[in-house]
């Protein structure tokens, strides 16, 4: 039962900055599984380098604040929607040298990978992005997914996301393995590190166990920023103990600010940004917008039905949303959706983000915990 | 007329961790950032360079139970950092080592196409297999692996990337008007069950502009050398001397025929170092200086006891070599790839060199340790790369830095121009992917692949097959 936040159980935490945080999911050709057969999908150049260089330049230099790379595995089955995708770390990482100021947060899930791949991968783009690296957890309970693995038995879902919680686990301890100042480059003893301050991590869990320490030092960041969407309780369970930003679905902003409200409570007085999933198709004109949503509507034989509030309409209205919910604390910001991508980002670009904030906002040597308002955690092994 | 004369590969090797690279040196800078890393890579793109070469290991070293703290330690992701140069560079190769005994084919094939598609073209792969239970550590999968069957495991990791790439047999049919996106005849089923891979499912990313990256290979034993001759097409060598490295070149060409395979198709690189200098003389002290930053003090006794397996830090590094012969079976390092395995043996001829040259512990490790080099002018390098490449010792180099990230900026100022004055090297870059660079060949379909030259084909293979491109309908390997 949603209710009505208690402020007094939960500390509203300094905003980062006057405007509300814009996130953009960059998902294949758009949220609509039907978005690649508009005129201006650009569905030939989804696997190449042109398309997301494209799309996320021109994201960071109209001010939005993360691009959001979702990923899985497996294929879809039949022909009628989009099949295929790139590796989402891969993705965000060619993006690293050719966007400036943006987060790059690529999902990479924790079923069926190395924990200590994801970790290393992932700390090394918040070094090659100078501090502006992400990572959004996510589990595969698809069956087709282990088929491609051949190495588990099908989990449940607390059991997914226990074992997800252990790769976060495994994950921060990897990136505190060297202290910051462990490399010291002391030509008179000849010695590179300071061993004293790299550090073993020996975690033993339920599902594997991993030495340490992490062969990269540690990032910019500290630590990169964990990002979980809570879809059900078990990885609520875990968003509230671990994630650094939480995105939530609701069918509208009321319910949204009452379960981000439930959701700071269960947190306690950890530091966290919390940013409402929005499915959008908006335009200059909102005749045009409703009139291109029937089209996808019509190619797909039924109606749109997100797992989050879809605003279809003028930018204007989406403006108006993204501000309603900047004036809620429990919330921090969206993360926009957009049901055609390729065209949805230039609306975006040219009519929604220039009306929320000024554009030289973001400096060029901003991390994102920095743009996000969050600390530098401290490291837990040093003295 | 005279025929063409054999053209010269070159690659970049960012330097590793390893004693020769020296972060002594006051112009040394980061490993880590991403600049450095740039630098390299850019600078050997405008050298039109083959490839960018990343190594790898996955546990830092370890030397009496201690992390190993004498070289640089602490490297990027390989994947990750080859992408951020892949947005930088835009002929250049990308060449990634990568482990076949703590990745899942699965997983790797779906990074190794994503890296090619957004590289247009350029992705390489580095095929290693160290199976040691200590970087096993590390991984779900522990130490999992005999190091007997480092190769098994190699050849069933890459035949299943191999078939997952080839499922794709062409672009995705993308048909607006009829809704259509990738059609199921596009993406063939795949189905690979052996010892040790297990898929039942269809690929994620569709035909990449290579439709496989490159291969190479790295690993010295004749199983590595076999497994090269089944999959490679570039082998990274140790063999950098004249002499060695034509045996080694021999060796590995006359395996390729059993394979279905042509001299051509298998490039051989040796890593390699350069110093120059304007004279002889000069170049020649250059080297010296280089060398006894690599080998400092400290790193001396450190090799010292690598071969003795035991604590030697009270010698001192300009005295004579101990006169104890090393216990046979004590190791006191882990995470490096050793190549002597008889410690006894190698230490009695290191006693004997030190005596004969009148050398310290110090000089005798420089002496012992240092990779092959070309030193001289930027003339008397060129023709002794060419004489070395005219000559069967390989088919190009991978040119190894001793200075993060500048330490091959002269060799491509200076030395690439009169590789290109001599015929052997060339101006411009052509084609448009790395194969086309290396003018290689793929191996002959995956699934003609035995695992070496005795593996009997089994029913319902489908046999050598001209082309890896077209393949339709569920494929399988031999279970
Ligand atoms: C020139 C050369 C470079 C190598 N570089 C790496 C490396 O970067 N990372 C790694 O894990 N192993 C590396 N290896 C080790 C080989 O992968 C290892 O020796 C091999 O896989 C084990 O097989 P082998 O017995 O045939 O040598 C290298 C080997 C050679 C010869």
């Amino acid at each position: 039962m949603p209710s009505t936040p208690d402020p007094a159980s939960w500390r509203p935490q300094p905003s980062p900055r006057p405007y509300p945080l814009v996130g953009v999911d960059l998902p294949g050709a758009g949220a609509h599984p039907q978005a690649w057969r508009r005129e201006d999908s650009r569905a030939e150049e989804l696997f190449g380098p042109r398309y997301w260089a494209d799309l996320t330049g021109r994201l960071d230099a109209a001010g939005a604040d993360i691009a959001f790379f979702p990923d899985r595995f497996g294929v879809a089955s039949g022909p009628g929607t989009v099949r295929g995708r790139l590796e989402a770390l891969g993705t965000a990482a060619r993006l690293s040298t050719t966007t400036r100021r943006i987060g790059l947060v690529p999902t990479q899930t924790t079923t069926h990978t190395e924990p200590f791949h994801v970790a290393k991968a992932v700390q090394s783009l918040d070094h090659t992005t100078r501090g502006r690296a992400g990572w959004q957890v996510d589990v595969s309970a698809d069956p087709a997914g282990y088929r491609l693995f051949g190495r588990k038995e099908v989990q449940d879902p607390a059991d997914l996301w226990d074992e997800a919680a252990e790769v976060i686990e495994v994950a921060s301890r990897l990136w505190d393995s060297w202290e910051d100042d462990a490399e010291i480059r002391d030509v008179a003893t000849g010695r590179f590190v300071d061993r004293e301050k790299l550090h073993y991590i020996d975690f033993v869990g339920r599902h594997f166990s991993v030495k340490g320490p992490s062969i990269t030092p540690r990032s910019p960041q500290g630590r990169p920023v964990v990002v979980i969407a809570v879809t059900d309780q078990a990885s609520r369970a875990v968003a509230v103990r671990t994630a650094d930003i939480i995105r939530v679905a609701a069918d509208d902003v009321d319910a949204a600010e009452a379960l981000a409200g439930e959701l700071r409570r269960e947190a306690g007085d950890r530091e966290l940004r919390i940013l409402l999933d929005v499915d959008a198709h908006v335009d200059a004109d909102e005749a045009t917008a409703i009139r291109e949503l029937a089209q996808l509507e019509e190619w797909a034989g039924e109606p749109y039905r997100g797992r989050t509030l879809l605003r279809v309409g003028s930018a204007a209205s989406l403006v108006g949303l993204i501000t309603d919910v900047g004036a809620r604390p429990p919330l921090d910001g969206v993360v926009l959706r957009p049901l055609a991508l390729a065209g949805g980002v230039t609306v975006l670009t040219q009519h929604v983000l220039p009306a929320l904030r000024p554009p030289e906002l973001a400096r060029d040597d901003t991390t994102l915990r920095e743009l996000l308002g969050l600390s530098r955690p401290a490291n837990r092994y040093a003295a | 007329m005279t025929p063409r004369p054999k053209q010269i590969h070159l690659a970049a090797h960012f330097p590793g961790v390893n004693n020769t690279t020296v972060w002594t040196d006051p112009r040394s800078r980061s490993q880590i950032d991403i600049d450095s890393f740039v630098h390299l890579a850019r600078k050997a793109e405008e050298g039109l360079f083959d490839f960018f070469f990343l190594a790898e290991g996955l546990r830092l070293r370890e030397q009496g139970n201690r992390i190993f703290d004498l070289d640089v330690v602490g490297r990027p992701d390989t994947f990750t950092v080859l992408q951020a140069i892949a947005g930088v560079t835009t002929r250049l190769g990308l060449a990634a080592t990568i482990n076949t005994t703590f990745n899942e084919p699965y997983e790797l094939a779906k990074q190794f196409a994503t890296l090619d598609h957004l590289s247009e073209g350029r992705a390489a792969w580095n095929i290693v297999t160290s199976p040691d239970a200590f970087t096993g550590e590390n991984f779900r999968r522990g130490g999992f692996l005999d190091y007997g069957l480092r190769y098994d495991r190699a050849a069933a990791v890459v035949s299943a990337a191999r078939r997952l790439w080839d499922s794709w047999g062409r672009p995705p049919r993308i048909d607006r008007a009829a809704g259509v996106f990738a059609a199921d005849e596009d993406l063939a089923p795949v189905d690979l069950h052996d010892g040790h891979v297990d898929i039942t499912g269809r690929f994620e990313v569709p035909r990449s502009p290579q439709g496989q990256p490159v291969l190479l290979q790295a690993g010295d034993s004749s199983a590595g050398r076999e497994f090269a001759a089944g999959h490679a097409e570039v082998i990274f060598s140790r063999h950098g001397t004249l002499a060695d490295g034509q045996a080694f070149y021999a060796d590995v060409k006359r395996r390729l025929p059993a394979y279905g395979r042509h001299a051509d198709d298998l490039k051989i690189l040796p890593g390699v170092s350069v110093v120059l200098g304007d004279t002889r003389q000069e170049a020649e002290d250059n080297a010296r200086r280089i060398a006894r930053q690599q080998v400092g003090p400290q790193t001396a006794i450190a090799f010292l006891e690598q071969v003795w397996g035991t604590d030697l830090s009270g010698y001192d590094p300009d005295g004579p070599l101990p006169a104890v012969d090393p216990s046979p079976h004590a190791t006191i390092t882990r995470g490096r790839v050793r190549h002597d395995r008889d410690p006894v043996a190698v230490a009695a001829a290191w006693r004997a060199r030190a005596e004969t040259e009148g050398l310290s512990i110090r000089d005798l490790v420089i002496a012992e340790t240092h990779r092959q080099q070309f030193v001289g002018t930027a003339d008397q390098v060129a023709d002794e790369m060419n004489r070395y490449v005219q000559s069967d010792a390989c088919d190009g180099f991978i040119l190894v830095p001793h200075l993060t990230p500048g330490g091959l900026d002269d060799v491509i100022d200076r030395v690439v121009p009169r590789l290109q004055d001599r015929g052997v090297f060339r101006t411009s870059y052509e084609g448009a992917t790395l194969r086309d660079l290396l003018g290689s060949r793929p191996a002959v379909s995956f699934a003609a692949v035995p695992s070496g030259p005795s593996a009997a084909s089994g029913p319902g293979d489908p046999g050598p097959a001209a082309s890896s491109t077209g393949r339709r309908g569920p494929v399988g390997v031999r279970g």
